[in-house]
């Protein structure tokens, strides 16, 4: 089994957001870049089924430049055989899935699998876009993936439920929680990822179909109202006469 | 050339977001000089159908092939650009759900449109730019995005814009067919298993959410949390801790890596207010704290605090709520 595991860059998630003065560019400025969490869980499962199989590679992929590296040899350390960077800043979701799509297409993948979404687009996107250039099914989000053969059983969170899906490969898969226990690097694989292969290769396909013009920050809140704690059930006739929300 | 907008439903009646996707269609198309017509999925009635005139909607298209009532990723795809075929539609709208945003991608692609998920606002004709403004970095910002190309697919975030009613208009509903056939279904679920929401309530649409954390110290706690949630006809929510050691079910988990809310009234519980918490739920409209501890972040993110011990502040605030009736 070959599995194809995407995972994205992006801030850690304790960051303060903040943009250039123009607010046209995210100010990467002291930000620290983490393997997209979600991304954890679609790494460490594609690791535990290729040991449970006792055999299989696993090839994590990325879209994005060179200071995407350091977070591709982490990936590296926690398990993967090796790794591929497409060379191009991740224009929009469209062309890291066109990216995505004839990677998993020359290498043949049996397994692609990606998180729920990127924490810093959220665009929950790519992984549909990637199944539709291959013709193959996405299962997204999935909540667990188990494997027997060719064939995998999923579990897929919908609104209020979840749905079992059982699909045969390829196929991609958007992983979440409780899918697994995201794996941490230890010190033999931090070693043993410094030589593992990271091939670079262009970027392929049309150019992105939307572009990001402007950011902007959530309006700050005009500070708190305190209630004591004795006389708590007035909170509720405020919430009714003055906010005015029940 | 209409604006076509694709309508979610469940044992036979819209889903709220769904309404608000129509109302939002509805007003895409005014701005535009036309008309919007719906495309149903899920288990629907025509009656119920007809009731989205309300909403602004002139049209709607309805294929009763029965296995169209639970999400089928390609079998939808296909229903839904099938659809966008006959009406010509140049602008699709869905609401950002597991199944909007899911079968959004795929049309993308099949209907070489440009695609923006999350999106909060109207968009704004700049000429002719076409921008929207969608959630970005988990609920901490904003980014304005220009839609290219001749087709354009927005999954509108569920909460963010108002469903609107005008009573007594109906809409039309027309049967379609997409023609699917077995090999559309082949990724159809085995199985569909729903769990059983507090009052029926489904968070992610919810108007007012009660959310706890490890300030409420177990699992058997839980009733105050509840209790104050059905009084107030809530849903139920936690912070992360609180489901990784399985007080509560993950699907309940708020932040940035569980799912985002905008809800009108957040009460937090015993949460701190740590800024991935803060993340999922500050485009909540009215937000409310209870912590015993006066320097608990959450304070600078609420409208209203209480610093109080939840065991002593819950019950009275159930007592109140039920006092107003
Ligand atoms: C400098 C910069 C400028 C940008 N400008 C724009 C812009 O103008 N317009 C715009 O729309 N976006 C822009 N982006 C966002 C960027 O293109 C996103 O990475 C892309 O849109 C995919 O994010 P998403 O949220 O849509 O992915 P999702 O669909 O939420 O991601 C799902 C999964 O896909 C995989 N994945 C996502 N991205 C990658 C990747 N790069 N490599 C490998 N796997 C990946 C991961 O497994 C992820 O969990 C910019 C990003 C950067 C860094
Ligand atoms: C990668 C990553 C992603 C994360 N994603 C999320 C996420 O999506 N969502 C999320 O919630 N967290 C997330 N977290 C965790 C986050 O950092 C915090 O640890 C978490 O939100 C804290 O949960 P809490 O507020 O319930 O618990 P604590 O931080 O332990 O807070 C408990 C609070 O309860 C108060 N309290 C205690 N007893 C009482 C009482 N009797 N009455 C009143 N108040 C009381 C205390 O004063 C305290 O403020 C993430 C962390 C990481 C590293």
């Amino acid at each position: 089994m070959k599995f194809l595991v995407c995972i994205s860059n992006v801030p850690d998630t304790t960051t303060k957001i903040t943009f250039t003065p123009d607010n046209k560019e995210f100010n990467k400025a002291g930000v620290q870049f983490v393997i997209n969490p979600w991304d954890e869980y679609a790494l460490t499962r594609a690791i535990e089924l290729k040991e449970a199989a006792g055999s299989g590679t696993v090839t994590v992929l990325n879209v994005g430049e060179a200071d995407t590296e350091p977070n591709i040899r982490k990936a590296l350390a926690i398990g993967a055989d090796d790794a591929i960077r497409v060379n191009a800043a991740p224009q929009d979701a469209y062309f890291v899935a066109e990216q995505i799509a004839a990677i998993a297409k020359e290498g043949a993948y049996d397994v692609i699998l990606m998180g729920k979404e990127s924490i810093d687009y959220n665009g929950f996107q790519v992984h549909g876009m990637v199944g539709e250039m291959l013709g193959i099914p996405t299962v997204a989000p999935a909540m667990k993936l188990d494997m027997s053969g060719n064939t995998a059983t999923l579990e897929r969170e919908i609104e209020g439920g979840k749905e079992i899906v059982t699909v045969n490969t390829p196929f991609v898969a958007s992983c979440q929680q409780p899918m697994c226990e995201p794996r941490i690097p230890n010190m033999r694989g931090i070693m043993t990822a410094r030589t593992k292969p990271l091939k670079v290769v262009p970027a392929v396909g049309e150019p992105a179909r939307t572009q990001v013009t402007e950011f902007a920050l959530p309006p700050k809140k005009q500070g708190v109202k305190l209630i004591p704690a004795e006389t708590a059930g007035d909170l509720i006739k405020l919430l009714r006469n003055e906010a005015k929300v029940i | 050339m209409s604006v076509l907008v694709v309508v979610e439903c469940a044992d036979g009646e819209v889903k709220k977001s769904s309404l608000e996707v129509a109302s939002y269609g509805a007003e895409v198309a005014a701005m535009l000089g036309t008309t919007a017509t719906a495309i149903a999925v899920g288990e629907a009635t025509e009656a119920n159908l007809a009731t989205l005139g309300e909403q602004g909607i002139t049209k709607v298209l309805y294929d009763a092939e029965p296995r169209l009532k639970d999400f089928v990723n390609n079998a939808y795809t296909k229903l839904i650009a099938t659809a966008a075929e006959q009406e010509q539609a140049k602008i699709i709208i869905l609401a950002n759900s597991n199944i909007g945003a899911a079968v959004g991608s795929r049309l993308s692609v099949r209907l070489k449109a440009s695609l923006a998920t999350n999106v909060v606002e109207l968009p704004k004709l700049n000429g002719d730019q076409f921008v929207v403004r969608r959630g970005a970095f988990s609920g901490k910002a904003f980014s304005d995005v220009v839609l290219s190309g001749d087709r354009k697919i927005i999954a509108v975030k569920k909460n963010s814009t108002e469903a609107k009613h005008e009573a007594g208009k109906t809409a039309e509903v027309a049967s379609f067919s997409a023609q699917l056939s077995d090999t559309d279904f082949a990724d159809a679920p085995s199985q569909v298993v729903m769990q059983d929401q507090a009052g029926g309530i489904l968070l992610p649409e919810a108007d007012r959410v009660v959310s706890g954390g490890r300030g409420m110290k177990g699992p058997e706690n839980w009733n105050l949390i509840e209790d104050l949630a059905k009084a107030l006809g809530a849903a139920t929510a936690c912070s992360k801790p609180v489901s990784d050691v399985d007080w509560r079910p993950h699907h309940e988990h708020v932040g940035q890596t569980g799912i985002t809310v905008s809800p009108n009234l957040y009460i937090a519980c015993g949460i701190s207010g740590a800024i991935q918490h803060l993340a999922g739920v500050n485009s909540s409209k009215v937000i409310v704290v209870i912590n015993k501890d006066p320097e608990a972040p959450f304070f600078k993110a609420a409208d209203y605090g209480i610093v109080g011990d939840v065991f002593d502040v819950l019950p009275k605030l159930t007592a109140a709520v039920k006092e107003l009736g």
